[in-house]
């Protein structure tokens, strides 16, 4: 079995691609279109790594990275923000809050799998 | 009536004083006790029992003439508002307490001018003060007329008594505190409701006389004009009765300022200094009420009684001849309450004086110093307490020898004239720089042997009998020297007669000495601090200019003496925090000086309060000239730190506007950053989509389904529109809000608008199983940009269908005109708007959080372009959430001819 990532982004046509890419690429891909359903996802699913957005209606990216930093099941999965959120100063506030990576959209999905693929080996 | 019956009333009503009193000072701090209204009753204690009986006396024997002694103080009040503010002013800054420590204080505290003006208010006073137990005495006998008892004996102790239950009650409430500058609540008040009290018993006599026992005014005047000698009662006696009129208007207007009683009541017990408002109209008011059934009275009483009664007392003979006794009890009260104010308050005012002035300041200050602040401060009240029975007992003794042919009006007169002396140091002096103590004290001294002269030995001849040669032929029969017709002056009557020298005398030595002299530096510091109180009170203390050296301790042990340890240090901390100086300060300079002997001037007079700093510092002599340049430079000081305040106020404000005006621009660059980060972020979305798509598309080539490779173009057409879209409503949002773009507007039925918007949207509602209902059906023309309205209609159908029920939605438009108002509702079935989102969801990029359908969503712009247009047609936007069901967004629209 393949890794299993979470994809949580509010805009489905960006879901779409990285969706067909992981899937391809041998990941177990679950989908969450807000902050609200990947916790619902989180509840039963122990993932290697969450994909995630920032900028998101109800509850956004931040919310959903303390929630994971705060769940010890949770302890071994990565978390990765994906954002078009590009200042210095974003980047800084979310590499401070904990989470393993920043990624900049819009982004090269090839880029996106080989920084996955990487961090998770 | 009986003695007995009309004793025990007085003492009822004495005790209902002390009630009264006491229940003023209980209260002193509350609004009715200080209300200006109290104050204005309090200075009609100028209408003593002279006023009561005397002007019914004046008006039966000589008509008219007892109207100038209140046409003074008519005249005299309208001043008040600017002479009157002044001196309570002055006397407030320096703690004044008599009008010997205000006339001393102008003249540089001198301590002889001080005791010379408390000679003369004593001398001015006192037999003043007889004349009101004389006529507690005759009213008592009037009234026990018919009495059985021989009433002689018994009224003429009953007035002792009276006068020595008086001097308890002033020194029970008037020497409570050692400040004699400090206010007498509890007496005010009960001065007050005497006033009142005499004011509505004479008006009662009055009303009484006229229309009960006469017919009216004009039945009186009738009846009285047709008795001999009619015409010398109505008439002022041709041109010489000018002159007198004249000199008595101008003598009870200086009477007015400087009688020790009105000193008292209208400055020393004045609250506040907007209380003269109402004092310059209600009390010329009570005046005249006061004076409105007098003739009446006089010529009622001469009517009834002929020559055959003593005139000043008509007012309670002829109820008494009506067998109205009770009416005659009132006017009796009224009188008493006139007599027992009268008394009351001038013998505060004296006894301050006594003591101030002349008693501490001439014996009792090395005592003093010795002494402990308990001892001195119990010592300061028993001075006072002893100044007071004194007076009294005086008083009472000049009474008891008093010939009995004496009028009341006489005495009352030559009290005025000889307190009439104040006037030229008094009114001179608040403006004239240059008037000198010596000036004062040899114009009062030659003033007051002319009055001797030409009055007091002529007066007293006539009343105790002797030699009238003097009177008839002049002194050493010389007839320039006459004394009731000095150098020829023989058409005025005696006490204005006797006024007039006086005056002209003191007047002229006043100012030829005071202009002989080069004048004392201190002296003429003073006269600079009352003349321009206005500059000088913003200079407080450092209007005082003093060189020399003088050391903190050395004054506090002064002090200390008369304050005790607790006051002396809440001042001279006060002291020290008013000037900013450290409480350790060492070295006391002027303003310490001049504070110190402000602190004093209360308790102990000006003059003791300057002697006791003097000893304990070392004064250097500074010239005249210097005081001056001191004083010159002090007020530019104050001018210029005006000046600079007033700039430094402007600048502050600059600042703040320019604060304000940079925090405007912050906020515009904070929401400009805002503005473009949204955009940004709002452009990367669909630009991610499609740049992920068509990376897939071009690596997977045919590795990927015909299927998924459509799909991934359609999202690549869908984010493009959606990028179109937006950066449209960038623009036209840009373009609004910098209202660059205008609106073209014409003259169009909204019927039809509305009618091509729906078209364009019946086939995407049917899509997505929503029905639109257009509710009105009418021609509404009006003028708008037809282009515009569209677009807000197309932005509120296109959220509505985004918000309404998936399942079966339903949007109704509806629309009407009201009051040249068109306003058309848009309104779903959906949710509503949430509470948290009311306030923003006409806020740029704001975009609601439950919006049910899938992406894409809007640009975020499309309520606010939309608000944007609506209020440049000069409508208003608004939402509100339906009762059980969805949003509801309407918009009005006013509505112009074209």
């Amino acid at each position: 079995m393949g890794s299993k990532i979470v994809i949580v982004d509010d805009e489905p046509n960006i879901v779409m691609t990285l969706e067909y890419a992981f899937k391809k690429q041998g990941f177990e891909v679950f989908i969450a279109r807000d902050g609200g359903e990947a916790l619902d996802i989180l509840e039963s699913v122990v993932p290697d790594i969450v994909l995630l957005d920032i900028m998101m209606p109800k509850v956004d990216g931040y919310q959903t990275l303390k929630w994971i930093k705060n769940n010890t099941a949770l302890a071994a999965t990565k978390v990765v923000f994906l954002t078009a959120k590009n200042k210095t100063s974003d980047i800084e506030k979310g590499l401070s809050m904990g989470v393993d990576k920043y990624l900049i959209k819009p982004f090269s999905v090839k880029k996106i799998i080989a920084e996955i693929t990487e961090l998770l080996t | 009536m009986s003695d007995y019956g009309l004793v025990f009333i007085i003492i009822v009503y004495l005790a209902i004083l002390f009630f009264v009193a006491y229940i003023g000072d209980k209260n002193a701090k509350r609004k009715w006790v200080n209300s200006p209204y109290i104050y204005t009753l309090s200075l009609a204690v100028y209408c003593s029992a002279w006023t009561y009986y005397g002007s019914v006396g004046t008006a039966a024997n000589s008509g008219v003439r007892f109207l100038p002694i209140y046409l003074g103080p008519i005249i005299a009040i309208p001043l008040w508002i600017i002479l009157m503010r002044k001196i309570i002013r002055i006397a407030k800054q320096h703690n004044i307490a008599s009008i010997a420590d205000f006339i001393s204080l102008r003249y540089g505290r001198n301590r002889f001018l001080g005791a010379l003006i408390t000679v003369i208010c004593l001398i001015a006073t006192i037999p003043y003060i007889a004349l009101q137990l004389k006529a507690i005495s005759e009213s008592f006998q009037v009234m026990t007329a018919n009495s059985s008892f021989n009433s002689a004996v018994v009224f003429r102790d009953s007035t002792f008594y009276i006068a020595l239950i008086l001097a308890v009650f002033v020194t029970f409430y008037g020497t409570q505190k050692s400040d004699a500058s400090s206010k007498n609540k509890g007496i005010m008040t009960t001065i007050a409701l005497e006033s009142l009290l005499k004011l509505i018993f004479f008006l009662a006599i009055g009303i009484y006389v006229t229309f009960y026992l006469f017919d009216g005014t004009t039945d009186i005047y009738e009846r009285i004009s047709i008795t001999p000698n009619f015409e010398k009662l109505i008439g002022i006696g041709g041109l010489e009765g000018a002159m007198d009129w004249f000199f008595l208007i101008l003598l009870s207007f200086f009477a007015i300022f400087l009688l020790p009683r009105q000193f008292q009541v209208s400055v020393v017990e004045n609250g506040r200094e907007k209380h003269l408002k109402k004092a310059i109209w209600l009390f010329p008011l009570y005046l005249l009420l006061f004076n409105v059934f007098v003739i009446f009275i006089a010529w009622g009483g001469k009517l009834t009684f002929g020559d055959a009664v003593n005139a000043d007392y008509y007012t309670l003979l002829l109820p008494l001849q009506q067998g109205n006794v009770f009416m005659a009890l009132l006017v009796f009260l009224g009188g008493f309450s006139a007599v027992v104010s009268m008394i009351v308050v001038s013998t505060i005012a004296l006894s301050n004086m006594v003591s101030n002035n002349l008693v501490i300041p001439y014996g009792f200050l090395d005592k003093f110093v010795r002494g402990n602040p308990e001892k001195n401060v119990s010592y300061i009240k028993n001075i006072r307490r002893i100044a007071i029975f004194c007076i009294i007992i005086t008083a009472y003794a000049f009474y008891a020898n008093f010939s009995v042919q004496i009028s009341l009006y006489s005495i009352g007169l030559i009290s005025f004239v000889i307190i009439a002396l104040l006037a030229p140091s008094f009114f001179i002096g608040l403006f004239w720089n240059r008037g000198s103590s010596q000036g004062t004290v040899v114009g009062i001294i030659a003033g007051f042997l002319v009055i001797v002269y030409t009055l007091i030995i002529p007066f007293s001849i006539e009343a105790y009998g002797g030699s009238t040669d003097f009177i008839e032929n002049g002194l050493f029969g010389v007839a320039a020297f006459k004394p009731n017709a000095l150098f020829g002056i023989d058409f005025l009557s005696p006490p204005t007669h006797a006024f007039f020298w006086s005056l002209t005398l003191n007047t002229v030595l006043y100012l030829w000495v005071s202009l002989l002299q080069k004048g004392n530096y201190r002296e003429r510091n003073y006269a600079e601090m009352v003349i321009d109180t206005k500059q000088y009170a913003s200079l407080q203390d450092s209007a005082y200019v003093w060189k020399g050296e003088a050391y903190v301790d050395d004054i506090r042990n002064v002090l200390v003496k008369f304050l005790g340890d607790v006051r002396t240090n809440r001042a001279l901390d006060i002291f020290f925090r008013k000037y900013d100086l450290p409480s350790d300060t060492q070295v006391a300079d002027a303003r310490l000086i001049n504070f110190s002997e402000k602190l004093l001037t209360g308790t102990i007079g000006g003059a003791s309060a300057k002697i006791l700093i003097s000893s304990v510092v070392k004064e250097d002599e500074v010239s005249l000239p210097e005081v001056l340049k001191i004083l010159e430079e002090s007020k530019e000081t104050i001018a210029n730190n005006k000046l600079l305040q007033e700039k430094s106020l402007e600048l502050t404000k600059l600042t703040a506007q320019l604060k304000d005006a940079n925090d405007g621009l912050i906020e515009k660059d904070k929401q400009k950053d805002e503005f473009l980060d949204t955009v940004a972020h709002e452009i990367k979305t669909p630009l991610t989509g499609i740049k992920g798509a068509t990376e897939l598309l071009l690596d997977e080539g045919d590795d990927m389904p015909t299927e998924m490779k459509q799909q991934f173009l359609r999202n690549i057409l869908q984010d493009s529109d959606r990028l179109t879209r937006l950066i449209q409503n960038i623009l036209d949002f840009e373009k609004l809000e910098t209202e660059r773009d205008r609106m073209e507007l014409k003259y169009k039925n909204f019927k039809v608008t509305l009618a091509t918007v729906m078209e364009s949207f019946e086939q995407m509602a049917t899509k997505q199983n929503a029905r639109i209902v257009v509710g009105t059906r009418k021609d509404v023309y009006l003028l708008y940009d037809e282009d515009r309205i569209i677009q807000v209609l197309t932005n509120l159908f296109s959220n509505a269908l985004k918000f309404c029920q998936e399942a079966e939605g339903l949007i109704s438009v509806h629309y009407k005109v009201e009051r040249k108002t068109l306003t058309v509702s848009v309104s779903d079935n959906g949710y509503g708007v949430p509470e948290e989102d009311f306030d923003f969801v006409f806020d740029k990029f704001y975009q609601s959080k439950n919006q049910n359908t899938i992406k894409p969503n809007g640009s975020g712009l499309g309520l606010a372009i939309s608000k944007q247009i609506i209020e440049k047609h000069g409508g208003v936007m608004q939402v509100v959430n339906e009762k059980n069901s969805g949003a509801n967004f309407s918009f009005e629209l006013p509505i112009h001819k074209a």
